[in-house]
Parts: structure tokens; C-alpha cells; sequence
């Protein structure tokens, strides 16, 4: 992207203004979303949004300040970068404390913007939601369509700092998806359905449609199951969403600040041999695929877990420095008004070789867990204890059977990675910080009935 | 924030394309936050955030465009935007006559965060990080975290309503981790209300920061949680979130027109234990959720959900009670100025019963006790929800032993209301809350008495 852009120019600007002895970082964003939600074959909800704003962070001997403001008038930046200066002396100073350096390494430029999505009128998003509460309907009698919806984002964002970093970048995407309620005999159940891609043309209302009906319809009947230690298959999606946990806690931050499980364990064996996890945000095909990270460093491919061997500890450039190693090109902004912290971006498995038929058949007694709820209050990561609500499909001897819901699984984090016993072969790029695939885990813990 | 006759203009802008209702919705925020981990200070922050969100109804379509520019101009192409998402052909010259509508303020602020020195904040992290670290050489990391907002709120609608409210919220956090022989554990504890930073006066951090770190050292202790149905009892102000997650969420209108509420249609039922009366109540003076307006310019008020365990009515706001024809009750609410309002909770709780704590624990010969709860969620539709236990005992013969590590307690809304058993007389509110709802995050408050849950399944791995 040209060098000059006016986000970039905005963020230079500031950062251009730092005093002897003081260190800036500028981070400027802009984004426009547009979310039509349909309900009855109905416009329900149509709303338009743009939001654009500054977060400024200053450094002086050790000592950090932030402000941010949400627009980018002049006047109001100024104000801003003032506030940040005056937060700077009630901070501790931090020898380790600083915006990032440039490290040479380049960035691996990507195709994240759309400008076919670009160019696409709101009556086509409108008609894409209409289609897919009409496909959703369709697909069984038993079904109701709680939401069908549509939404597009564009964001954009620039890093500028004082010394020497300075980058644009931007990405769009776009998203279908449904919420469903099944009805039997007077129970109700429900599921959900998406599709998502960066054109418009990668959306697949039908496979949302057929996604959205099987996962509620599927849960129709469901009872409780008896309370065991037992094998489960996670769902791709309920994988996605475990993966993110474990990277949680192979943040470099955590290590030093002694919050990891798996601090002090580089080397050692924290998983079977067969598997293997990187932390790929130069893959095109991820969703939260970037090519800058949240200080401006390129992104870059991490391999965290190596043939069951821990590798790697994510960085920013804060825990790089201060553990005696270097920026991972792992800081994570959320947004504006927050400064940089650290964690992984884009999570995968290497696949195995079975699909998740395959990994069924090999299952005497279990479940494949669907769905799970609870997961921000049922897992600790510092202590790795995990315990979550689920609903799924019991495993009998090789074969899918009756439906379960209100049950939990519980064991622990470091126990999960070394029970895996089977990779599924049906990598999902989902829409998660983590790819999804079928995982299989041995000796959890149900609790029901 | 807006001169009256700039709201008029945007509003007549709304309405140009027909619609039968517009509103605008202003906001002039300021925060500022600290934060210490690790021994240090990280840093202290500032924000501000200025804005304008206008809704425009037409039918059944709603449309909404947001503005940082809260000039003529920009009010007024906001207002465009909004009416162009929710065109209805026609259009009319309608003339909007704002009448300001005066309401008491539920909140009183005695020291404005902006009047305080930041050296005072910062020094409450500092002195509640050296209160954790003294209780004991276990306790290997403290991190804390100060906040403070003052939010100032203009709604104007072309019913020609014109309400303010000036929200202040002050809070404070504190998490402990302590490590032993079994691995490493947490203790959290957090504080916040609708006061300014008098709210220090009332309540001593370094408490709090003693309480959190009790937990941390308690937990290293702990046993895994069984598996398995069995008796719950829920501590006093630690489980409001259960009737948030369990019927909460449940009785929003939006939720239950839609059908996707296991409480549609059952309105003069039975749906609790006659023990149970929930009330949600925005007009709560300093806690966590009280609003002197909600954000749709409707006076917060004390709404009566369920009464000795019968369902008397759902929450509303403006858009469900308007097709409904149904009275507003103070419940639409919205994260900020780039959100569209809906019924959202304020403080909810359930009011006292009669039995004395200690003996609810004594008339429970094996069970579980849960000191502390975290999160949860809930599935309207079916009910089935989940909450974490943070803190939690085991209870043997009477008596509470063992701690407990954490995990998720799960159910079912209705089952679990109609299996409390047992409520206290000892009412006490929770701590601070933020309850999501399609990706917005408002404060909410919680109480509860103690009680007991007759059965629950916990999700443990003790066999």
C-alpha cells in the first residue's frame, strides 16, 4: 500500500513529535460495517456504521502513558497526545518498557481487501439474508429462523513509531449467518449456521442454511448422559474454540509474568508425537490473517508445537525484550483504545489422514461434542482446570446415537493436549483466531445424570 | 451537549423519507483506567469517546447510522443514512416539538473522577498490590486494575421527548495467583458502583486485595470438584448471576416475541419455587446497573418479574412495547452511541425468604457450597445454562470442608428455579457485571439471599 496514505500520515504526524528521551507509538484505525438482520422475510434491523480514532502511547525513562480519542480531528489528537504525556508520570518505570524496533523482517504482502465486496450494493447484501432465512425455512418443517443476517467489514489500520516503524494495512470480509429453533413436541432446540469469506462470492447460503437446520434438528429428543470417563470427538468448531484456550497460554507475557502452565517446559513433550500446532497469520486462508501486528512488526509463522515438543512462546516486543529473545510479530491491539499486549493470531493443527466418519467408527463409547457453553467461566488458565456445558451425539460402537444435552466435560488443559489420541483430516478455516478439525480425546470426564 | 433546535433538524432529517419514529441518541464519554501487574504500574490511560447514534423506524425496518460529528452536518447526514436503511416511499414534512423531560437522578456523586489526581489512583493499585503480596510467600503475582467513567447522555425522539442523565461509575479489580505443590491457582475479587471515587471511602482495597489472595492460597488446597447431581448452596450476593442466566435473559421481550424464550406465553404461571420473587430494579441507587434514564430516555424503574415463583411480567423497551402495546419499563439499553438499544437487565435479584443462612448449610448433608461465582451463559430457548464456580467448598454432614477446584455448575432454567428449596434472610448485592447480548456489553448488577439448589450438575471429574 502507498506510503502516504492519510492514516499513515496521521500517525507519522504524531509520532514525528516526540520530544528527546521520549518514544510514541501512533496507532490510527478506520472501519465501516454495514449488519442487515432479517426476520420473516422482513428488513429488520439495518445499520450502517464508521468508526475511526487514536490510541497514542508514550514512553519516557521506563515510564508508559496512554490516551485514545474516537475520531480523528486535529485538534482532538493533540489533546490526546497531551493526555498521553501527562499519564506518563504515574507509570513505574520498566527497563524492559518501549514501542517496537524495526527488525528487518518484510512483510508478507496478502489480498485481504475486497473490492468486489467493495462494490456490492445493500440490495444485494439484503437479498443474500432473504435468501438464507427462505433456504433455512425450507429445509425442514420442524425449523423457525430466529435471525438471518448479513454483515461486511472494512478496517483499516496504521502504525507509526518514533523509531522508524511505519505501515498501512487493511482488510475486509463478509459474513452470513442464521439462528435456528427446532420444534418437537412441544421441546425446542436450537443451532446455527455461517458462511464466511472475504468476497461475496466465497458465501454459501445454502451450506449456512443445511448447517443451521442439522445442528438444532440433531439436538431434538435429547436427554442426559450418564455421568463417565469417556472418549470425545470435538466438532471442528468446538476444537477451534479449544486450540484458542491452549494458545492462550503460550503467551510470552504469561511466562514472565508467571501466569503459563508450560512456562519453564520449552523442549519438553507437552502432546502426542503426531501433533503439531503453528501460529500462521501470513496464511491467506485464516480468517484473522494480518500482515502487520499490533506494533507494526511483520507477521510471521511461529511453530509452537513441534511433533508434541513445546517450541515456541509467542513475543511482543515487550516480552521479547525483557525474556532475552525478540518480538514473535505477536502483539495484539484490540483496537484503538488499547495498547499492545501479546498472544497468538491464527492458530492451526497439522490435519491427520480420517475423516470424522472415520474417527467415529473407531469410537466404542463416547461423544462427539457439538456444542459447548461456558467456556469464559469454566476454564482457568493459570491453573489449566477446564470444565465446560455441552450438548452433542453419543458414540456407540463405531455409530452415531441419541442425541445428549445439559452435561458437562471436565479435565485439565495439560491433560487434554496429551489425551489426544486421533486428528481428523477436515481442517475448517473458521471464523476464530484457531482453525478448526475433529479432535479426539480420551479419558474426560462427563458429568450428567 | 446538543442545542435543542440541532436535535429538531435531525430528527425532521429522519423522518424525510416517511418513517414513523426516530431518535437521537448522544453521548459525551470520558474514561480513565490504571492498571499495575507484576510489581508495576503498566500504565495509566485516557479516553474519550463522543458520539451520536440516530435510529429511524418505519414499520417493521429499523435503521441506524452513528456520527463522531455532532455538528448540523453531520447530525443531519447520519439522520440520512438512518432513514434511507428504513425507507418507506412517501415522506412528510413532520415538525418535531421537544419537550425536556426533568427526572430525578437514582444516583448521587459526590467526588467526579475528573476532580480526582490520577496520583490518587494509581496509589489504591500500589497499596492493594502490597496488601496480596503480604498474605503469605505463596502468592507469586498480583495484578490490579482502577477504572473510572463519567458518561453524559442526550436522548431526543420525534415523539418529542427530551431526557438526560450524567453516569458515573467507579470500579476496582484485583486477581492473585499463588503456587504450591498442586500447580497454580487465582483468586479474583471486584468492586463497583454508580459513585464517584467516594466509593473508597466506603470500601478499603487492600480488603479486597486480602479477600482475593485468602482464595488463591485457600484453592491450593483444593480438591477436584466432583461429578455429578447434588445439592447446591449458593452464598449470599455470589449467585445472582444464576437468576441472570436462568430467567434473566429469558424474560427480555425481544427474546420472547420471537419465541426463543422457554418463558413465552407463560405469563401468570408458575415458573419458580413460590420462594422466589425477582425483582430488576434500575432505580437502585449506587449499584451497578442503576440508571437514572435508560437509553432510550425512559425512566429507570423497579420491575416486579417473578412474584412467589409466578411469572408477572417480561422487561421492555420501546421498539417491542410499541408493537406490543405494551408499556417501555426502563430496560433499553445499548453499549454505547454505535449501538442499537435493547431490552437489557439492570440490577436484578431475588428478595430475601425467611431461613437463617447457617441453617441451610446444616440441614444439607452432602452437597456443595459455592462462595464465588464467575460468568455464564444461557440458551433462551431452551434454558439449558451454565456458571462457573470460582470459589467452592464441599459440604459433608452439615458442615462446609474442602475446598474445591473450579469449574462450570449446569442446568436448566425452569428446573432449576422450581428446585430452590431453601432461601435465606441474609440479602446481599453482588459484584459488578457486564452482561453481553449480541455483541454489546452494558453494566448489570446482582443479588441473592442464600439458598439452595436441590440439585445441580456439577462439572467436576471426581468420580
Amino acid at each position: 500500500m502507498s506510503s502516504d496514505h492519510e492514516l499513515l500520515q496521521l500517525a507519522r504526524g504524531v509520532v514525528e513529535r516526540a520530544k528527546p528521551g521520549e518514544q510514541i507509538d501512533a496507532y490510527v484505525s478506520r472501519s465501516r460495517d454495514t449488519e442487515i438482520r432479517i426476520y420473516e422475510g422482513d428488513i429488520e434491523q439495518l445499520q450502517s456504521a464508521q468508526s475511526a480514532g487514536v490510541g497514542i502511547r508514550v514512553i519516557k525513562d521506563g515510564r508508559t502513558g496512554f490516551a485514545y480519542v474516537g475520531n480523528l480531528d486535529r485538534k482532538s489528537i493533540e489533546e490526546t497526545l497531551a493526555e498521553a504525556r501527562d499519564n506518563v508520570q504515574f507509570g513505574t518505570a520498566d527497563e524492559w518498557a518501549g514501542v517496537a524496533t524495526p527488525d528487518g523482517v518484510p512483510v508478507v504482502k496478502q489480498d485481504l481487501w475486497s473490492e468486489e465486496l467493495e462494490a456490492m450494493a445493500t440490495d444485494e447484501k439484503v437479498r443474500l439474508a432473504l435468501e438464507l432465512e427462505k433456504l433455512t425455512l425450507a429445509g425442514d418443517s420442524r425449523i423457525r429462523v430466529e435471525a438471518s443476517e448479513y454483515a461486511d467489514s472494512f478496517s483499516e489500520g496504521a502504525v507509526a513509531t518514533s523509531t522508524g516503524i511505519a505501515l498501512y494495512g487493511r482488510e475486509s470480509g463478509c459474513f452470513l449467518s442464521v439462528g435456528t429453533l427446532a420444534d418437537d413436541n412441544g421441546e425446542t432446540q436450537t443451532g446455527y449456521g455461517y458462511s464466511v469469506g472475504r468476497n461475496p462470492s466465497a458465501l454459501d447460503p445454502a451450506k449456512a442454511a443445511k448447517d443451521g437446520v442439522e445442528r438444532a434438528t440433531r439436538l431434538l429428543g435429547a436427554s442426559k448422559p450418564a455421568s463417565r470417563r469417556t472418549t470425545v470427538i470435538l466438532d471442528p468448531m468446538v476444537t477451534a474454540s479449544f486450540l484458542s484456550i491452549i494458545g492462550s497460554t503460550l503467551n510470552g507475557e504469561s511466562v514472565l509474568k508467571g501466569r503459563s502452565l508450560f512456562a519453564n517446559r520449552l523442549g519438553e513433550v507437552v502432546a502426542p508425537s503426531f501433533f503439531t500446532m503453528v501460529d500462521d497469520p501470513t496464511n491467506p486462508l485464516a480468517y484473522t490473517a494480518s500482515e502487520v501486528d499490533g506494533e507494526g512488526l511483520a507477521t510471521r509463522r511461529n511453530l509452537l508445537i513441534d511433533n508434541g515438543h513445546l517450541r515456541t512462546f509467542v513475543q511482543s516486543s515487550y516480552s521479547g525484550r525483557r525474556s532475552g529473545s525478540a518480538s514473535t510479530g505477536n502483539a495484539t491491539r484490540g483496537g484503538f483504545k488499547g495498547t499492545p499486549g501479546c498472544g497468538c493470531l491464527a492458530i492451526s493443527v497439522n490435519p491427520g489422514s480420517k475423516s470424522q466418519d472415520e474417527l467415529i467408527a473407531g469410537v466404542s463409547d463416547g461423544v462427539l461434542i457439538m456444542q459447548v457453553q461456558g467456556l469464559h467461566s469454566g476454564v482457568n488458565t493459570v491453573s489449566g482446570d477446564f470444565s465446560t456445558g455441552a450438548s452433542g451425539l453419543s458414540i456407540v460402537n463405531g455409530q452415531l446415537g441419541a442425541p445428549v444435552r445439559e452435561f458437562t466435560i471436565a479435565s485439565t488443559l495439560q491433560r487434554m493436549l496429551l489425551d489426544i489420541v486421533e486428528i481428523g483430516n477436515d481442517l475448517d478455516w473458521l471464523p476464530s483466531r484457531a482453525a478448526g478439525l475433529s479432535l479426539v480425546i480420551e479419558g474426560v470426564s462427563v458429568s450428567g445424570s | 451537549m446538543i442545542e435543542q433546535d440541532v436535535l429538531a433538524q435531525a430528527l425532521r432529517a429522519a423522518l424525510r423519507t416517511g418513517a414513523e419514529f426516530a431518535e437521537v441518541y448522544a453521548e459525551d464519554k470520558r474514561s480513565s483506567s490504571a492498571y499495575l501487574d507484576d510489581g508495576k504500574v503498566e500504565q495509566v490511560t485516557s479516553g474519550r469517546d463522543i458520539g451520536a447514534g440516530i435510529r429511524v423506524i418505519a414499520g417493521d425496518t429499523t435503521g441506524y447510522a452513528h456520527t463522531a460529528d455532532l455538528s448540523v452536518a453531520g447530525l443531519v447526514a447520519a439522520a440520512e443514512a438512518a432513514a434511507a436503511a428504513a425507507r418507506k416511499g412517501g415522506g412528510g414534512a413532520n415538525i418535531v416539538a421537544l419537550t425536556r423531560r426533568i427526572v430525578r437522578p437514582v444516583n448521587t456523586v459526590s467526588m467526579y473522577p475528573e476532580t480526582v489526581a490520577k496520583a490518587a489512583k494509581v496509589a489504591l493499585l500500589v497499596q492493594a498490590n502490597d496488601a496480596a503480596r503480604s498474605a503469605g510467600s505463596s502468592i507469586v503475582q498480583v495484578s490490579a486494575g482502577y477504572g473510572d467513567s463519567r458518561k453524559r447522555i442526550l436522548v431526543a425522539n420525534s415523539d418529542g421527548l427530551l431526557a438526560e442523565d450524567d453516569q458515573v461509575r467507579t470500579m476496582f479489580r484485583i486477581n492473585v495467583v499463588a503456587t504450591g505443590d498442586t500447580g497454580m491457582q487465582t483468586g479474583y475479587r471486584s468492586l463497583g458502583h454508580t459513585y464517584g471515587f467516594e466509593l473508597f471511602d466506603r470500601y478499603d482495597v487492600q480488603d479486597l486485595a486480602r479477600e482475593a489472595a485468602h482464595v488463591a492460597l485457600t484453592k491450593l488446597k483444593a480438591r477436584p470438584a466432583p461429578a455429578g447431581s447434588l445439592p447446591v448452596v449458593i452464598k449470599a450476593g455470589s449467585g445472582g448471576v444464576l437468576f441472570h442466566e436462568a430467567c434473566g435473559h429469558g424474560l427480555e421481550a425481544d427474546l420472547v416475541s420471537k419465541g426463543a424464550s422457554v418463558y413465552r406465553n407463560r405469563v401468570g404461571d408458575l415458573v419458580a419455587s413460590p420462594l422466589v420473587t425477582l425483582v430488576d430494579d434500575g432505580t437502585m441507587a449506587g449499584e451497578w446497573g442503576a440508571i437514572s434514564i435508560d437509553d432510550e430516555g425512559h425512566a429507570a424503574q423497579r420491575n416486579v418479574l417473578i412474584q412467589d415463583g409466578v411469572l408477572t411480567d417480561y422487561m421492555w423497551d420501546y421498539l417491542r412495547g410499541r408493537k406490543e402495546g405494551h408499556a417501555q419499563s426502563g430496560n433499553g439499553r445499548r453499549e454505547n452511541y454505535q449501538c442499537l438499544p435493547m431490552v437489557r437487565m439492570t440490577n436484578t435479584f431475588v428478595l430475601n425468604g425467611t431461613q437463617d443462612p447457617a441453617d441451610i448449610i446444616r440441614n444439607t448433608p452432602n452437597g456443595v457450597y459455592v462462595a464465588h461465582l464467575g460468568g455464564g451463559s444461557v440458551d433462551t430457548a431452551t434454558g439449558d445454562f451454565v456458571f462457573g464456580m470460582t470459589e467452592a467448598y464441599l459440604i459433608e454432614n452439615g458442615e462446609i470442608t474442602e475446598p474445591i477446584r473450579e469449574g462450570n455448575l449446569i442446568g436448566n432454567g425452569p428446573q432449576v428455579l422450581s428446585d430452590i428449596d431453601l432461601m435465606g434472610n441474609d440479602f446481599a448485592m453482588g459484584s459488578p457485571g457486564t452482561c453481553g447480548k449480541d455483541g454489546q456489553g452494558v453494566p448489570v448488577g446482582d443479588g441473592q439471599p442464600t439458598l439452595r439448589v436441590k440439585s445441580m450438575t456439577i462439572g467436576g471429574t471426581a468420580g
